[in-house]
Order: C-alpha cells, then sequence, then structure tokens
C-alpha cells in the first residue's frame, strides 16, 4: 500500500500581526496574525526544517528520491532539491527534482512519487514543499500571505497514512501569476477570479472525484480544502456539506496566513498530528486544476507523536515588534549606500568544504575521541594527523557556553547574537544565535541548530548553520 | 630555552607621534616624525643605521614602505606582521639581530595609518561571525565580549558588578590619557558615563572599547656598549629583559577545554618572559605596565594572566585603585589603548616608548601642558603586552624592559 511513512513541519518563529500591517497603512486590520520568516530564511532553509523534522528516527540514506515544491525557489535557475539533498547527505543517486508554478504542487508530487514507487524506481520519495511570500507592501497578499513549509516521505512499506485514490484535473484558468521579472503576484477582479474560477472549479472538481472513490463527504473524518482566504475556505466547506465543527480542517489564515504551495500540505501534517487510526481523509488541493485526494490512517501514526509538526511550532514564537521590521526581514527596503560592507563568498571554497558547511558534517579523532569542526587536518587536542571519522555535528543539541550581542553587526537586524555552543557529546561550535529575543539569552541555555541563508554576497545564497533555542 | 636576550641589548633612543586622527598626515610623515624623534633621541645620522624591521598591519608592505620616506640607501629591511603584536615583533627581531652580533645599530618601527579607510572602527571587517569556510571570526567587540559575558558567569558577578569593574579600568586609562600629550582622547570621563554609554557589543559599552587610531613609533636598538656611548651625558640606556612570543593554536572556539575566563597565550608568554627576567613574583617586581586594553575586560583578565592579581580577584585590584597611576602597580600610564590609541602596527612600540621614557624620568617631557605629573618614582622594570587577534586564538607579546643592573 502506498502512502505516508512519515510527516513533518515547519513555522517560522516570528508572527506579524495584522494590526501591525493596518497601523502601518492605515485602513481596517484582518484577524490575528501571520507566520514570517526571519531575515535569513528562505523557502529552500524552511524546507530543510521541515524536512529534519520529518525524518526523525529515519536514515538519509533510505531516501531514492526528493522533490522540492515552491513557488518562491531560492533561484530561478539552479535546482534548489540538489542543495537541500546535499544539506541532509542523501546519498549521491538520489533523484531530485524541483517543482514550481502551481501552488497545488505538492498534491501534483504524490502523484510523482506513487507512480516512481510502482515502477520500482524508488522505495522511499521525500517531497517538501514550502514558500517564503515576499508580497507588495500596502497589499491585500500582505494582509493574507505567511511563511511556511511540510514535508512527507512517501513509499509503500507500512505508511502510517495509506493514499487510497487520487483524481487530477487541470484547469488553465488565470488565478494569480507572476511574471518572469517581477516580484509580486497579479490577478484580476475578485469577483471574477472566484465568481468563475475557484468556487465553480474546486465543488466540481470535488464532486467528481468523490463519484470516481465511490465515496461521500460523510465518509471523512477530516476533510482538509485549499482556499484563496478564510471566507472562500467557509463558502467552500458549506457547499461541500461538510460539517465545520468535527469534520473541516482549520486553515490557519488567523495565525499562519496563506502560505502557497505549503498550505494544504501545513493543513495535512496538522491533521494528522491529531489523527487517530482508521480515521479517514480528503484532502483537496487547488491551482491550475485540482487534485484530490482519499487517505487512511494506520496505526502506524502513533510512531510519528513526537514531530513539531505545526502543532508545537505554531506554539512557539515571537512577535515583529515592528512593521518596519517586517520589511527588512523581505528586504523590501532601500538601504542608503556605504551603509554596510560588502560581503563575498569563494565558490571553491563552498565547493570543497560542503560537506563541512553544508551537511554540517565534523570529525572525530580515532585517537583521543575528541570532536574536531571546522574541518582539521590535525586534531584540536591530541595534534594526531589525519585519524579521524566523519561526525555529523547538525543533530546535536548543546548548551550555551558564552555569548555576546554585536551592535555593530553588518545582519540586517541588530544585535547579532554571536555564541560559543558546547554540543553534547563533545565538541564546540562558534556561530551565530538566530530566531531569538536578546533579553532572554543566557549562558547554559539550551540550542539546537538551524539551517540558515548567512548572507548573499557575491550574487548567490550562502547557507551555513544558526543556532537557536530549542523549539517545540 | 637555552638562550636568553637579558641585558645582551639596548634601547638608545625613542621617538613617538601624536596618535589619533591625523587627517593631514599620510604614513610617510608618520614614519619619518618617528624614526627622526629617535634618531634625535639616540644621537645617531640616519646613515648609521644598518638595518630595520618595520611592523604594519595593513599601511604598507615591503621594505620600502620605510626605505622610501627615509631614503634609506639599500640596507636590509624586514616587513613584518603579527596582528597587534607587530610592533613588538619587529623589536623582538631587531633586538635578535643585534644580540646575534649580526649588526651593532638597527631600527624598529611600526606604524599603523587607518583613518584613510573611511571606517569608524576597524577597516576591513565587514563580516559578520563565522560564514562559510570559518574564515571570518567577526568584528573584535563581539569576541571580546563573550570573554566578558563568561568572566562575570564564571566568578558570579552580576551585570552590574562586573559592569563596573571594567568600567573603573576605562576610568582609570582616561585620568592617565587626560596626563598625556599625544594621546588619542585626553578627557576624564565619568563613571557615570561609561556605564551609560550605548552598547557596542553587550555587555561591552563605548568606554570598553579602545579608539582606532593613526601614529607610528620608534625604537634604535643596539650593543650595551654602544648604548652607553650614545646616552653618555644623557639618561640611561634602557635594557632588555625579556621578548617573548606565543602564538596560540588558535582553537578556543572549537575545544570546549578553553574556559574564555582567561588568555592562554599570555600565560605561556608571560611565564617564557618571567624566566627570561628572572622574575618569580611579577605583582611585587614589575614596577608598571602597558597592557593591551583594545577592551576593558581583556585588561582585567590579563591581570590575572600576568599574575599581577590572583585568578578570579582583579576586581579587588581595580576597584581598590591598585592600578591607577598612584597605586602599586600602576598600568596604562599613558592611557593605553583606550586613551592612547591603537595603530595597529605601532601599538606595541608606543607601550615599550611609555616604559623607556617612565624608567629615564622622561615620563612628564609628553606630559599635557598643565597637568600634573605623570612621572611614577623610582621605576625598575616595565612589561610591554599584546594580544593580536582574539581570546580564542591570538599572537601574544610579553616584553620587560628596565634599567642595567636590575
Amino acid at each position: 500500500m502506498f502512502g505516508i511513512l512519515s510527516y513533518g513541519a515547519y513555522v517560522p518563529m516570528f508572527r506579524l500581526s495584522r494590526d501591525q500591517i493596518a497601523k502601518a497603512w492605515g485602513g481596517g486590520s484582518g484577524a490575528g496574525e501571520k507566520a514570517v520568516a526571519n531575515f535569513d530564511e528562505d523557502s529552500l532553509t524552511m524546507g530543510v526544517e521541515a524536512a529534519v523534522d520529518c525524518l526523525q528516527g529515519i536514515d538519509h540514506k533510505s531516501i531514492d528520491a526528493l522533490y522540492f515544491v515552491s513557488l518562491t525557489h531560492p533561484y530561478q535557475e539552479k535546482q534548489a532539491a540538489s542543495i537541500i539533498a546535499e544539506v541532509l547527505d542523501l546519498k549521491p543517486d538520489t533523484f531530485t527534482l524541483d517543482i514550481d508554478n502551481s501552488p497545488r504542487g505538492a498534491t501534483s508530487a504524490f502523484r510523482l512519487a506513487a507512480d516512481a514507487i510502482a515502477s520500482g524506481s524508488a522505495k522511499k520519495v521525500l517531497v517538501i514543499a514550502s514558500d517564503c511570500r515576499v508580497t507588495a507592501p500596502h497589499s491585500g497578499d500582505e494582509m493574507l500571505f505567511g511563511d511556511g513549509a511540510a514535508a512527507f516521505l512517501l513509499g509503500d512499506a507500512r505508511p502510517a497514512v495509506t493514499i487510497d485514490n487520487a483524481y487530477h484535473v487541470f484547469n488553465s484558468f488565470m488565478d494569480t501569476w507572476r511574471l518572469p521579472n517581477e516580484p509580486f503576484n497579479r490577478t484580476w477582479e475578485d469577483r471574477f477570479i472566484f465568481g468563475e474560477g475557484y468556487s465553480k472549479i474546486a465543488p466540481q472538481a470535488v464532486a467528481a472525484a468523490l463519484k470516481q472513490f465511490k465515496a461521500t463527504i460523510k465518509d471523512f473524518a477530516k476533510v482538509v480544502l485549499y482556499a484563496p482566504d478564510q471566507r472562500r475556505h467557509t463558502e467552500l466547506a458549506r457547499a461541500l456539506g461538510v460539517d465545520a465543527k468535527t469534520q473541516l480542517q482549520e486553515a490557519f489564515f488567523n495565525n499562519i496566513g496563506h502560505t502557497g504551495s505549503a498550505f494544504v500540505p501545513m493543513m495535512l501534517v496538522a491533521t494528522l498530528q491529531e489523527a487517530k487510526a482508521g480515521d479517514k481523509i480528503l484532502t483537496f488541493n487547488y491551482g491550475d486544476g485540482c487534485d484530490v485526494h482519499a487517505l487512511t490512517v494506520t496505526a502506524g501514526i502513533e510512531k510519528l507523536r513526537n514531530r513539531r509538526g505545526i502543532k508545537k511550532y505554531l506554539a512557539s514564537k515571537l512577535p515583529v515588534s515592528y512593521y518596519q521590521q517586517y520589511l527588512i526581514f523581505r528586504d523590501l527596503v532601500i538601504e542608503e549606500p556605504g551603509g554596510r560592507a560588502t560581503r563575498t563568498s569563494s565558490l571553491p571554497v563552498l565547493w570543497r568544504e560542503r560537506k563541512n558547511l553544508v551537511s554540517l558534517i565534523g570529525q572525530k579523532c580515532r585517537v583521543c575521541g575528541t570532536v574536531n569542526f571546522p574541518l582539521q587536518r590535525l586534531c584540536i587536542e591530541c595534534q594526531t594527523e589525519g585519524e579521524f571519522d566523519d561526525y555529523p555535528i547538525w543533530d546535536k543539541k548543546g548548551k550555551i557556553f558564552t555569548f555576546s550581542m554585536d551592535e555593530r553587526t553588518v545582519q540586517p537586524v541588530a544585535p547579532s547574537v554571536a555564541c560559543i555552543m558546547d554540543l553534547e557529546g563533545g565538541g564546540r561550535f562558534y556561530g551565530n544565535i538566530t530566531d531569538r529575543d536578546p533579553a532572554t539569552i543566557d549562558v547554559g541555555q539550551e540550542v539546537e541548530f538551524t539551517f540558515r541563508n548567512i548572507h548573499d554576497g557575491g550574487g548567490l545564497h550562502n547557507y551555513f548553520w544558526k543556532m537557536r533555542t530549542v523549539r517545540g | 630555552m637555552s638562550g636568553s636576550i637579558k641585558d645582551r641589548v639596548a634601547i638608545a633612543g625613542m621617538g613617538c607621534t601624536r596618535f589619533g586622527e591625523r587627517w593631514d598626515t599620510g604614513t610617510n610623515d608618520l614614519l619619518v616624525e618617528a624614526a627622526y624623534q629617535a634618531f634625535e633621541d639616540a644621537g645617531i645620522e640616519p646613515k648609521d643605521v644598518e638595518a630595520a624591521w618595520l611592523g604594519t598591519s595593513s599601511s604598507g608592505g615591503t621594505g620600502m614602505t620605510l626605505a622610501e620616506p627615509l631614503r634609506l640607501q639599500y640596507i636590509p629591511i624586514t616587513r613584518v606582521e603579527n596582528a597587534c603584536a607587530t610592533a613588538s615583533e619587529a623589536f623582538r627581531n631587531a633586538a635578535y639581530a643585534v644580540a646575534a652580533g649580526i649588526h651593532d645599530i638597527v631600527l624598529a618601527i611600526g606604524v599603523e595609518k587607518f583613518k584613510d579607510s573611511g571606517m569608524s572602527g576597524m577597516g576591513g571587517g565587514g563580516t559578520d561571525g563565522p560564514g562559510h569556510a570559518m574564515l571570518s571570526q567577526g568584528l573584535p567587540p563581539r569576541q571580546f565580549a563573550m570573554l566578558a559575558t563568561t568572566y562575570f558567569s564564571r566568578y558570579g558577578l552580576s551585570f552590574e558588578e562586573g559592569k563596573h569593574m571594567i568600567g573603573r579600568v576605562s576610568w582609570k586609562s582616561h585620568k592617565n590619557g587626560a596626563l598625556t600629550r599625544n594621546a588619542h582622547f585626553q578627557k576624564e570621563v565619568s563613571m557615570e558615563t561609561i556605564l551609560n554609554a550605548p552598547m557596542i557589543a553587550w555587555p561591552l559599552g563605548l568606554y570598553d572599547c579602545c579608539g582606532v587610531s593613526d601614529g607610528a613609533a620608534a625604537a634604535i636598538i643596539t650593543t650595551p656598549k654602544i648604548a652607553k656611548r650614545l646616552r653618555k651625558g644623557k639618561e640611561p640606556p634602557v635594557f632588555a629583559k625579556a621578548l617573548q612570543i606565543a602564538i596560540s593554536p588558535r582553537d578556543g572556539n572549537y575545544n570546549s577545554k578553553y574556559d574564555w575566563t582567561h588568555v592562554e597565550a599570555t600565560v605561556r608568554a608571560a611565564e617564557r618572559a618571567y624566566k627570561e627576567a628572572g622574575i618569580t613574583n611579577p605583582r611585587e617586581e614589575i614596577s608598571m605596565a602597558e597592557v593591551h586594553d583594545c577592551f576593558s575586560i581583556t585588561e582585567a583578565v590579563t591581570m590575572e594572566d600576568l599574575r599581577f592579581s590572583p585568578r578570579g580577584k582583579v576586581k579587588d585590584d581595580i576597584e581598590s585603585g591598585r592600578f591607577d597611576l598612584d597605586g602599586a602597580q600602576p598600568i596604562q600610564l599613558d592611557g593605553g589603548l583606550k586613551c592612547f590609541g591603537h595603530p595597529v602596527g605601532a601599538s606595541g612600540l608606543r607601550m615599550m616608548y611609555e616604559m623607556y621614557m617612565q624608567l629615564q624620568g622622561r615620563a612628564d617631557e609628553v606630559l599635557n601642558p598643565g597637568m600634573p605629573s605623570r612621572q611614577i618614582k623610582n621605576p625598575k622594570l616595565g612589561l610591554t603586552h599584546n594580544l593580536g587577534g582574539s581570546p580564542d586564538g591570538c599572537a601574544i607579546f610579553v616584553g620587560i624592559v628596565g634599567l642595567e643592573g636590575v
């Protein structure tokens, strides 16, 4: 039986209240808040976070294929999936693929995974959906959109959730689109977009799918529905006869926002975190057509209870203190020239040290057992030459040994918190703490690694690891 | 260690420019200013210089940086660089050439022209902690601030107690700097101002950080015999007692054994220097010192590393005024890096200059007009210390100079 072997999700630490946006521009406020990526995050780094959550206790080398789904890939040309595969230290012959352009890409990727597994080309497929959505200041999308990611490991060996039926239909209707050289989405008058588009197409697709699945909406314990906004979400549920109180999965408009291609995947993770064996789930995804899936939860779901998922990441948060900080996060502020030193990178260095820098794998001395990081030729402790075994440190937690707060930083948000961390099981790491409330940091606090974009010097995204106080 | 520099070389003359924002002065001017002061003090002609060692961190390239402005004619010149220990490293190498009997009269000179860079802090940083390839440590304040965090935490100092301790370090240096004619900053600053200044890198505020300056300093090093001849009828020459460099393998950020409350290379260099000079109790035997107070916490920790204060107890000595100009063991008699300023390639020789002037009883020659005396009574041995790098990894110089027979 094909299905979901594991799931994970990621909600960035920062939340921007819609009151803050309204205060900045005048006019009415939306409800609640939205999740926003920090300045050092993008779709790729959030995708890594969701994958790390999903792959707890799972051998990364057992993965045969990785599909990375996003509307906001960090590069127009340059595959993000290959970078993520490097970060996760997947085996060299892992099949990697980027999927883009449609918000329903993740559920379409379920189909690709099903076909790959059926054909025998893969046994385990990792699907990651992630979006970091840049919107025009003072726009409707600014109120609506949020950032986040979800990941699923798919396969046919005793899945925790079986994927029983799938229905796919395309549609060339123009809802929203973005031109190659424009930063923000375009759309048309909403009476047309919804009246002739979503509100017509969605119920038809669900009805057709249910007919094909030989099921009725009442068969499902939970229903996960894509919607362009809260109002349409409620309307579609009503039109389909979904009971809002018991059956309808919450869409998180009021605490995360619309996360594009991660929207339905994140809702599905939230559903699975609450699901019990025997539950049947219907998912409906939309964008340039529709994907509808019917799933059944098995007893294997209990083994996945330690995932942070939506539930734990939602509970762990910090407020964006003022609206302009959000603009700085999204690089939407024009800075005075010469204000910050130019930062550069050397591609040859990044390339030859990728295992160290990107996969965050250190060395353990075979003679004295000392953990060495960054890469050494001679052990820092016993000075033996070249007697090392690989020693992953990305998955280790540690304690703050010392720290400082640099107000003269070149990073966009001050202070930059420098930190020396002593790792559980040995080893020491020097770096920055991110996603932090400077007032609460102290010596001895437990910290963990998080994958981030250090800077964009040299016209490329320079990824590395930072530390954060443990979430979830 | 088979050899010792003790009493094998002497300083016949020294010079030091005004440190600060020398907008109207270039590298060449600074070098000429310092060198000609030293030539005059030693009573020699430029042609008497047989060889030279030029220290500069970023204001020059080869020995020609010195040969060109001084029009030195085809003599050997070595440019040295060892971060903030650069000038002292020039002095050490020059002294070794004399001790080896290769040269009789040599020039050690250090220069830095920082203020042409357009940066108000240390230029050329532009980085923010470890980027890819771990090449960058980040700018100095964040590194030394971590020293303060750990020191406070380990010895149970509250933020207020720790902050007052390091603030008192800078308060003392500003008091001394106000007396010193050639210092970059010549103003006393109140404890209240120091404690309430904006943070640069928590817990270090503005007055916990030293200045970044232009400047040059020079020394004429020769044999004891020649030095005595040159200084006949003048104040006596000053003798090298110990010159030690210790370079750490730079592992403090990676090796959990490093405690971040001391600087191991300072301890190592100091112990070697004490052995070389025959000193057993530095707290009592060293009359005075100029140490590397790039940040106030650095000076505090250095007092313990040099065994001037017992481990973990420097607060008592700082707060009781032991290191003040009128204290038992004055430190930073000219204002230190904090107030005299910090042109990286010149600082080590500036420190040596203050020790030299104090030992000869000439400190008031560079007194700020109208200010009380800076000269301390009967100094016998002076110590200089540089820290090039950051606590986790650095080049350390510890030198001891003194009068003959001490």
